[in-house]
């Protein structure tokens, strides 16, 4: 590790940190239906929506209308994504004349998109055309956002309310997520990332002669480059914002055309926590006592500095047996050093690590570095920080309304130990919460691991497996771990892009997402319904570092008591190999 | 479930079709195309994938790298892309594990390719150039990867070696205000800068 390595984590995490506050404010302000400066432009389109949708926006719902509506929204979504794939080769804007995509993959892709975890089977430039890109992608990028905003907001009210029968409506919290939070800030992103050469355009993609014609393996000599093009920045500033991740072409945001600079590097990995990081504001903004969320924050921001450290400080030892061969792996001013496959210069060892850790962290999932080729224990970082059920900021929305679930989770097991009733934010914690929390808690690890060891035993699982030995397992635990977790991230040498692969990992997101959307919208409807009861000598303070280091505890424990074996058959026992 | 409950999940049916319609609208061809107009008017460069021309003609992009393996010529990194390297429509990365024994034997050849090409040269190699690119498409090389094929490049091409390295120096992109990423050079355009100082030296 290098200063200048440690000066780049250290700004990095102060620059979004800093946005947290004013962002969160903003979005309170869209939740709780306060004016705010956009209201001129985008009110009259708001309205404009709610008419001819037939909603009326002062109309609010009970949790199982709302989760109804979330559900059936999402089912719809996730159709359309299908026959659009489908159908694609007769269909327009398609000027590589591509054809219709296969049936598991668009299964796999239209629950993929709708579930925010934009896991991709299918390569971007050699599958979708423009029109599935836009029509079908883009637009999932930004409602399964919503989606997800909306479920964390409903949360909030469930908490903040008191004997209240209802949470919000979805419709308003959906449209109002979309329309005031991510699509200003996917506009001014779009702009930042095209002004640096992340292209934007619908011509064909663009032929160049080479400057040194090359010979292919038959033997042919190669004059020409075929450049892939096309609208990628207006995706790819939504698939950061959203947490969704799913990069326009193959290798996602290693791909110089999705991110071609320092510079465009920073704003996505900003982009990526920026959300995330900012509702934990929102959260304490809107339950009344902004120090809950920054506490949250505080947990959070804890937990990802110590995994950058560890990845950064991995990737930085470089790959030994290479070092052996007489290659200079030291990091200095002229030389990125550390192990660099599947990394990029312009990125270097630093930058890769702050992004791949911070990635797994939200369930981005989107890569400016090949996460395969880690090394053993920097790859475990990103493995892990999937495990501990996205909660480390997480996805837009999910990632905190998971946290919440730890949180109380953190209060039962205080509560437990005094022999107190617990309680949060003034809401008696009993039975049926419990119960709700630990159905969202304990869906993940039984998707993972129950889904890998399905895998690994068949032989169509084991079929596709593209690396040797432990690191072979290592690629099937982390596709089922990506999956059950909305992350979307792979390390891709795996052969998804099979039945198999797409079936099974379809049913894992799928599961992974709605299982856990309705108990929690449960649990805010069982939360709005109770009665405040007063702060008094037996409270637990929530705002406190002894709360911050139990919270932590836990998240850390229940990762750890669930993965630590599996873990031990891939990443550790590749460790131990290399020494 | 009674009647009214059963009416209330009904009314839900409307708004989920029309507002994913309108969102539609909105997000995926509103959005798109003004953002395509609009980068089109104020960065038609940058959006059309930073076209490079020499005397007329499209010779590459300033972000994609080609291949190099003529020793007259800059190196850049490995690239994994199929069938070819530095394949611009199919980018794609090695994804060998750290000990797949393919790695080593993808970096073992890089070093013999190397050391074939200037037999003199023991320096110890920069990672970089001998290892995949996670795009297979990478641009650039480090600043000490490029000093690396200094005096190879100025034997092939019978200049003085000062003048090689000056000319990779011109070229050092440093760190984003001084701290952001990493210091690299872009191989594409050091070829360029190669070739034009030669034609230029010859009439």
């Amino acid at each position: 590790m290098t200063a200048n390595g440690l000066m780049q984590v250290a700004l990095y995490l102060v620059i979004l940190i800093a946005a947290a506050r004013p962002l969160g404010t903003f979005m309170a302000r869209v939740y709780e239906g306060k004016p705010i400066l956009l209201d001129r432009v985008l009110g009259p389109v708001e309205r404009l929506i709610y008419r001819a949708g037939g909603v009326r926006p002062d109309a609010e719902m009970n949790w199982k209308v709302y989760a109804f509506a979330v559900l059936l929204f999402n089912g719809v979504g996730l159709l359309v994504v299908y026959v659009l794939q489908r159908v694609q080769g007769s269909l327009p804007l398609n000027p590589q004349d591509l054809p219709g995509v296969t049936s598991h993959s668009s299964f796999n892709t239209a629950v993929s998109f709708a579930s925010n975890t934009n896991w991709q089977g299918y390569s971007g430039e050699v599958t979708m055309s423009y029109l599935t890109q836009m029509l079908a992608l883009t637009v999932q990028n930004f409602v399964s956002a919503a989606t997800g905003m909306a479920v964390l907001v409903a949360l909030i009210r469930g908490i903040a309310r008191r004997s209240a029968g209802t949470i919000g409506n979805f419709w308003v919290d959906m449209v109002r997520s979309t329309l005031y939070i991510l699509l200003p800030l996917s506009i001014i992103l779009t702009l930042g990332l095209v002004s640096q050469g992340v292209v934007q355009t619908f011509d064909n993609y663009k032929t160049v002669h080479l400057l040194q014609p090359m010979t292919d393996a038959e033997g042919n000599t190669i004059t020409e480059q075929l450049l892939a093009l096309g609208p990628a920045a207006s995706q790819i500033a939504i698939k950061q914002l959203g947490t969704n991740g799913g990069g326009f072409f193959n290798v996602n945001s290693a791909h110089p055309f999705e991110n071609p600079n320092p510079f465009t590097n920073l704003l996505e990995m900003l982009s990526i926590l920026l959300i995330p990081a900012a509702l934990c504001y929102t959260f304490g903004k809107m339950v009344g006592d902004t120090r809950q969320g920054w506490a949250i924050l505080a947990a959070m921001t804890i937990m990802l500095t110590v995994m950058i450290m560890g990845a950064y400080a991995a990737e930085a030892q470089g790959n030994p047996r290479i070092g052996e061969l007489g290659v200079d792996q030291t990091a200095d001013d002229t030389n990125p050093g550390g192990n660099m496959e599947g990394k990029e210069v312009r990125f270097g060892v630093a930058n890769s690590t702050i992004w791949a850790t911070t990635t797994t962290a939200a369930s981005n999932g989107s890569v400016n570095s090949m996460h395969d080729s880690y090394t053993p224990l920097g790859g475990l970082v990103p493995l892990f920080m999937m495990q501990m059920s996205e909660t480390i900021f997480g996805g837009v929305g999910s990632g905190l309304y998971g946290m919440l679930a730890f949180v109380i989770v953190s209060v039962f097991i205080a509560g437990l130990m005094v022999g107190r009733t617990p309680e949060y934010l003034g809401k008696k914690i009993e039975a049926y919460e419990i119960k709700m929390v630990s159905i969202v808690i304990l869906i993940m690890p039984l998707i993972v691991l129950v889904g890998t060891a399905v895998a690994v035993l068949s032989d169509d699982g084991k079929a596709t497996i593209y690396n040797p030995e432990a690191h072979g397992f290592s690629e099937v635990l982390y596709a089922f771990t990506s999956a059950g977790n909305n992350n979307g991230s792979a390390f891709a040498g795996l052969g998804a892009n099979t039945e198999f692969y797409n079936t099974a990992l379809g049913f894992a997101m799928l599961l992974a997402r709605y299982w856990i959307i309705v108990p929690i919208l449960a649990l805010a409807g069982s939360l709005a319904n109770k009665k405040i009861v007063p702060v008094g000598a037996g409270t637990l303070p929530t705002h406190t570092p002894l709360f911050v280091v139990l919270l932590l505890g836990i998240v850390i424990l229940v990762g750890v008591l669930s993965f630590i074996p599996a873990l031990a058959l891939g990443p550790i026992v590749e460790h131990l190999m290399t020494l | 479930m009674n009647e009214k409950q059963t009416s209330i999940l009904l009314e839900q049916l409307r708004p989920a079709l029309v507002l994913l319609a309108l969102l539609t609208l909105l997000t995926g061809v509103a959005y798109p195309l003004a953002m395509t107009g609009l980068a089109q008017l104020i960065f038609p460069d940058q959006a059309n994938g930073s076209i490079i021309t020499r005397d007329g003609e499209a010779v590459g992009s300033e972000l994609i790298g080609q291949s190099f393996d003529d020793p007259g010529y800059f190196w850049g990194r490995l690239s994994a892309t199929g069938p070819f390297p530095y394949n611009a429509a199919a980018s794609s990365g090695s994804n060998y594990g750290p000990l797949n024994p393919a790695l080593f034997d993808m970096v073992q050849a890089r070093i013999d390719a190397l050391h074939a090409a200037d037999p003199g040269n023991t320096a110890p190699i920069p990672v970089d150039l001998v290892t995949a690119s996670g795009s297979g498409l990478d641009p650039d090389i480090s600043p000490a990867a490029a000093y690396y094929q200094v005096p190879r490049v100025a034997r092939e091409r019978s200049l003085d070696e000062a003048v090689v390295r000056q000319l990779v120096e011109n070229q050092i992109r440093e760190r984003l205000w001084g701290v952001f990423g990493e210091p690299r050079v872009n191989v594409l355009e050091l070829n360029l800068a190669l070739d034009k100082f030669q034609t230029k030296g010859d009439s």
